[in-house]
């Protein structure tokens, strides 16, 4: 009897392992966990049994009965941990997406060439201690002109060709009004840049009625002629980012004196000479001088215990050269093929 | 200023080639801007002497010309210029020369005859433009000679962009001063005779201007042979100097005005009535110029005139009626001094621009006269003979510009150029500068000369000096300035922040003109209170911008045409606009959207941009000022936007901005296929933010209430949530409508609105009785004020 019930035993054991290595699902486990170890399951009822066994036998077959069930149990546990890591492989699986497809949403627009440029500029003269100013757009002839000691009929006058609005309000030529009105409005020490449009009456392909220039101006007891050459050359490495050579011409400005031409070493062939330094390996680049004494008389300051630095540079020739572009009028045609270059 | 080298260096040797020369003019101040070859190699053309000529028997227009070239045999030339004669020398390009259009010339037969060669214009060796004479070449050239050193070819036409203020370098003389000045070498300098007078002719000169005209020089001379060309060797320097020959006398007075700088005129003497007088013109006075215009002068123009009227303006142009041409025996020559005031601006007026009036604008020596008058009459004896009278002038010495002393101390210099400059150099420098010089306690004092018209203060001199030193001397230091207050502010909202935001939400910034098409203007219901240009670059730009929505629209209309279909621009900058006379010009952004909400992807259905897309950008920049609760939108009805989807936004009573789709007939009338989304805000009231202020966190827990509610269509939602944040009070922590329904199950004239409701106390816990009075209120006011139901 004993032994009948062990082999039963081992063979109910055997079989229940069997089918729990076999098992292909959580359900299908749980059935046969309910199959062999629940309440009327084949191995509780060996439990049952006990009690009608003679009592000598009844230590170890219950040994043996408690052992089975902690056997499947154990395998239950670890074949329910296998399915439930297949369940979870089976899902990664399934989820699993084309990583390499574009991300969705909105995409980012973009900054003008000229106001990265300009953004530029005014971070490195803001750096160097500069602020930055403004001034009106629609100006007046005294702002424009007379102030910066160009009298009427000035033959610098006929370098700016002047948009009038009527016989004495124009559209600025040029940034240095903000100069005036600077210095109108603040006492020395200055540093300052004014950026902004400009407009004169030409255009062709090298000239457009509209462009930007940066005005700047320091004004203090010792400003010299040597700072100015400093601060330029600093600026101009600066933003073009390598120790270019920088050279100084005399020229004439009715509002500064002496005057200078500022060359740079042209960037775009090194200085080997190119179409667009005509060979010459410079670049005309900008002009500035120490403010004339008749614009501080103008302005209320002190020419004799003042000296100052100006100078004004084009956006958007400094821009072309930066970013290599060849055709100044594509700036003001708005061509997204053109823009969006300078994200 | 063109100027040929060659004739440069007869005035000065300065060991420099031309390049060395040119680097030091351009580094002085005198710009130059090209150098070029005075002309073409001309290899195998020579001089010719057109020994005979013959009719061509097969044409008209066609000589058959022996021409000598110094060979044995003279060559067979068939030639049609009118002006071949025997005698002549000519240039001949003999077989393989090549011409300035690039024709190769070989031998051949012309109608029948042979030609051994060509004999050439002007035009055809590259010398002028255009020209259909054989170019004629001096009696005394040397046959066989090649024409390139005949005509001394081997030459560089420099031209140096001089600036206003350098009228003394507007001449050979001038430059070669320059370069004395500048080199050390010293100037070739010769006295010119003069010729005296043999004839008693004269002409009576009145001044009654003598402030305008201090100096007034006038010569007869009788008698010339104006059927003489100039020389070959006179009229190539005019050439290469960019002045055309026209006649003798017109050549010499061009000749010293380029070599010396003192500009000349003319008169024909049978056409002059009277004497001459220099006056203002009187109103209504009319001159026929020498260019064949008739000018209307105005009262205060400076003018020659004689007992008939005005026969030049001065300084800038003859008349037509005293000039001279082809039928002139005698002249009067005219050398003035015409004060730079008394020209400025006159040719810019006329809308002429003449060698004359550029110097006289700039400022001629006063001193030159005399000695133009001298040089113009040598020259004229020499080519076209003729018998000179006295030399009439009038000189008001209390009018002529005497230069003033300049002082100058070396400490300043050394102060304005930030470098030590050595005494005995500076000294040196004021000498070569051929000013008159005495030192004084703490520098010098010094009278310039009387051809610089722009020495009058310290600066001038100082710059004088470091040109002469050179730029590239001066050390480049870094200032050394104190720290100043500083402007940044963090309640001051930069620019840059609107511009970043836009672009980050997708936002393309663009830059258009400030002057607009003043049609698009008027189809934008903007033209009232715009500011017309008077002088437009063209009909289309001749308007300032009241709106940056022409701009954008252009933009966009650009690139919708190079096939973008979806499109979001911006821009930042002023409009301008007149109100009762007053000009004021605005910042503003403006913006422009159309096509798909996003680009095309994957995984998400495309969908048309609609109002409320576009007001969520705009919202999104209000937000930056950290006031979004100040900015109302409102209904907002104009021509240009449609009516039922644009807004107003405002703050307080102030309008700061509009947003809205356009209106469809505008959209028609701009042949726009699709619906463009347009705003534009007022920026200054933005740049102003406020800085954030905390407010403590509630340790209390939030209450979520989802609220639906019927109201009827016309009943702006922003109403009903604000009403219901009124009744809410401090205990509505957050606030937002999630959803708008109309349709099936409600009264076709109402709408469902719904809503969520965050609750929350700061000093308790809320209890539900607590919520649900606060809701019942807030129920209870919406149904007051809005005839609204509680939806369930």
């Amino acid at each position: 009897m004993s032994n009948s019930s062990e082999q039963e035993l081992d063979k109910l054991v055997g079989d229940a392992r069997t089918a729990i290595r076999t098992a292909e699902d959580l359900a299908t486990l749980d059935a046969i966990r309910v199959q062999f170890l629940g309440k009327r399951g084949s191995i509780t009822r060996q439990l049952k049994q006990i009690g009608t066994m003679e009592p000598s036998l009844r230590p170890r077959f219950g040994l043996a009965v408690n052992r089975a069930k902690r056997t499947l149990e154990l395998d239950i546990e670890r074949r329910r941990d296998q399915l439930k890591d297949a369940a979870v492989a089976e899902q990664l699986t399934q989820d699993a997406i084309d990583v390499t497809l574009p991300g969705r949403g909105s995409g980012v627009g973009g900054v003008h060439p000229i106001t990265r440029a300009m953004q530029n500029m005014e971070d490195i003269f803001a750096h160097m201690g500069f602020e930055t100013a403004s001034g009106p757009e629609l100006e007046d002839d005294f702002h424009n002109f007379e102030a910066l000691n160009i009298p009427p009929d000035h033959p610098a006058r006929a370098m700016h060709d002047t948009f009038y609005v009527d016989a004495s309000t124009l559209l600025r030529t040029h940034t240095s009004p903000v100069q005036i009105r600077y210095m109108r409005a603040h006492p020395p020490p200055i540093r300052v840049i004014a950026p902004g449009r400009v407009y004169r009456c030409d255009s062709d392909v090298t000239h457009t009625p509209m462009f930007h220039q940066i005005e700047g101006l320091a004004v203090d007891r010792t400003i010299s002629f040597a700072d100015l050459k400093g601060v330029l050359t600093v600026f101009l490495r600066n933003f073009f980012e390598t120790e270019l050579k920088v050279r100084f011409r005399p020229s004439y400005f009715p509002f500064t004196e002496p005057s200078a031409e500022v060359d740079m070493s042209c960037v775009l062939c090194g200085a080997a000479g190119c179409r667009v330094c005509k060979q010459s390996g410079w670049l005309e680049v900008l002009g500035c001088g120490m403010v004339h004494p008749e614009v501080f008389r103008h302005v209320g300051l002190d020419d004799e215990a003042n000296t100052g630095f100006a100078f004004g540079l084009g956006v958007e020739r400094l821009a072309m050269l930066r970013y290599g572009v060849d055709d100044l009028r594509l700036f003001f045609e708005n061509d997204l093929g053109f823009l969006r270059q300078f994200r | 200023m063109i100027i040929s080298e060659q004739w440069l260096r007869d005035w000065i040797d300065v060991p420099l080639d031309t390049d060395g020369l040119v680097h030091r003019l351009t580094m002085a101040g005198l710009e130059v801007d090209s150098v070029a070859r005075a002309g073409p190699p001309l290899s195998q053309v020579v001089v010719g002497r057109i020994q005979g000529l013959q009719r061509h028997p097969g044409s008209s227009r066609l000589t058959i010309c022996d021409v000598d070239i110094g060979q044995q045999r003279p060559l067979q030339i068939v030639c049609g210029a009118s002006n071949a004669t025997a005698g002549a020398k000519v240039p001949a390009a003999l077989s393989g020369a090549i011409l300035a259009d690039g024709t190769r010339i070989h031998p051949a037969t012309m109608r029948g005859i042979r030609s051994d060669a060509m004999l050439c214009s002007a035009a055809e060796l590259g010398l002028e433009d255009s020209s259909e004479d054989l170019y004629l070449l001096d009696g005394d050239a040397r046959i066989g000679q090649p024409v390139a050193s005949a005509l001394a070819l081997d030459d560089a036409v420099i031209d140096i962009d001089l600036t206003p203020n350098r009228g003394d370098c507007l001449s050979i003389l001038g430059v070669a001063r320059e370069l004395a000045v500048l080199t050390g070498a010293k100037l070739k300098l010769t006295d010119v005779p003069g010729v005296e007078a043999v004839s008693r002719t004269r002409v009576d000169v009145e001044v009654a201007e003598p402030r305008r005209c201090p100096r007034y020089l006038a010569r007869v001379v009788e008698d010339i042979d104006i059927e003489v060309p100039a020389p070959v060797w006179m009229r190539e320097r005019l050439r290469r100097c960019g002045i055309r020959p026209i006649n003798v006398v017109v050549d010499v007075t061009n000749y010293v005005m380029l070599e010396i700088g003192q500009p000349m005129h003319a008169f024909d003497l049978a056409r002059i009535s009277g004497g001459v007088e220099v006056r203002l013109a009187g109103s209504g006075e009319t001159l026929e110029l020498l260019d064949g215009s008739e000018v209307q002068l105005e009262p205060g123009t400076l003018v020659v005139a004689d007992d008939e009227g005005p026969a030049a303006v001065a300084g800038v142009m003859g008349g037509s009626g005293s000039g001279i041409d082809r039928t002139t025996r005698d002249i009067v020559l005219e050398a003035a001094h015409f004060t730079p005031a008394a020209v400025a601006g006159r040719a810019r007026r006329l809308g002429l621009h003449t060698d004359s009036s550029f110097r006289f604008e700039r400022g001629v020596d006063p001193a030159l006269p005399e000695a133009a008058v001298h040089y113009a009459s040598v020259l004229l004896a020499d080519i076209a003979g003729g018998r000179a009278g006295p030399i009439v002038e009038r000189t008001a010495s209390r009018h002529l510009r005497t230069p003033r002393p300049v002082h100058i101390r070396r400490a300043r210099a050394e102060a304005v150029l930030g470098m030590a400059v050595d005494e005995a150099r500076m000294d040196g420098i004021m000498h070569r500068l051929s000013c008159r010089v005495v030192r004084t306690e703490t520098g010098w004092k010094v009278v310039p000369p009387s051809y610089r018209f722009d020495i009058d203060r310290e600066c001038d001199l100082i710059e004088e000096l470091i040109r002469v030193i050179g730029y590239d001397d001066i050390p480049y230091k870094l200032p050394a300035l104190g720290i100043t207050s500083g402007q940044r502010v963090d309640s001051q909202l930069p620019l840059t922040r609107i511009r970043d935001l836009l672009v980050d939400r997708d936002y393309q910034e663009i830059i258009t003109y400030s002057f607009v098409d003043p049609e698009h203007l008027r189809l934008l219901k903007a033209h009232d209170g715009s500011i017309a240009l008077k002088n437009p670059i063209a009909e289309n730009m001749a308007v300032l911008r009241t709106t940056l929505w022409p701009g954008l629209i252009q933009a966009l209309v650009t690139n919708l045409n190079r096939q973008h279909r979806r499109l979001r621009l911006f821009e930042i900058g002023h409009t301008f606009h007149v109100d009762d006379g007053v000009r004021s010009e605005i910042l503003r952004l403006g913006g422009a959207v159309c096509g798909n909400v996003l680009d095309a992807q994957w995984g998400q259905a495309a969908r048309d941009v609609d109002f409320f897309d576009v007001k969520a950008d705009v919202e999104a920049i209000l937000a930056l000022t950290g006031n979004s609760a100040c900015f109302a939108f409102e209904r907002f009805e104009s021509e240009v936007l449609h009516p039922g989807q644009s807004a107003s936004i405002s703050s307080g009573r102030q309008c700061v901005g509009v947003v809205g789709n356009i209106h469809p007939h505008v959209q028609r009338r701009l042949n726009l296929e699709i619906p463009v989304f347009l705003f534009q805000l007022d920026l200054v009231p933005l740049l102003h933010r406020s800085i954030p202020k905390f407010t403590g966190l509630s340790r209390f827990p939030a209450i979520q209430r989802d609220l639906s509610v019927l109201v009827d269509n016309g009943v702006p939602s922003s109403a009903v949530l604000e009403m219901v944040r009124q009744v809410g009070g401090n205990r509505i922590v957050d606030l937002h409508l999630f959803d708008i329904y109309r349709g099936e199950g409600i009264d076709p004239l109402r709408k469902s609105l719904t809503f969520g409701l965050t609750l929350q106390d700061s000093s308790r816990t809320l209890k539900d009785e607590d919520v649900e009075s606060t809701i019942n209120a807030i129920i209870e006011t919406l149904r007051q004020e809005f005839a609204a139901e509680l939806r369930r």
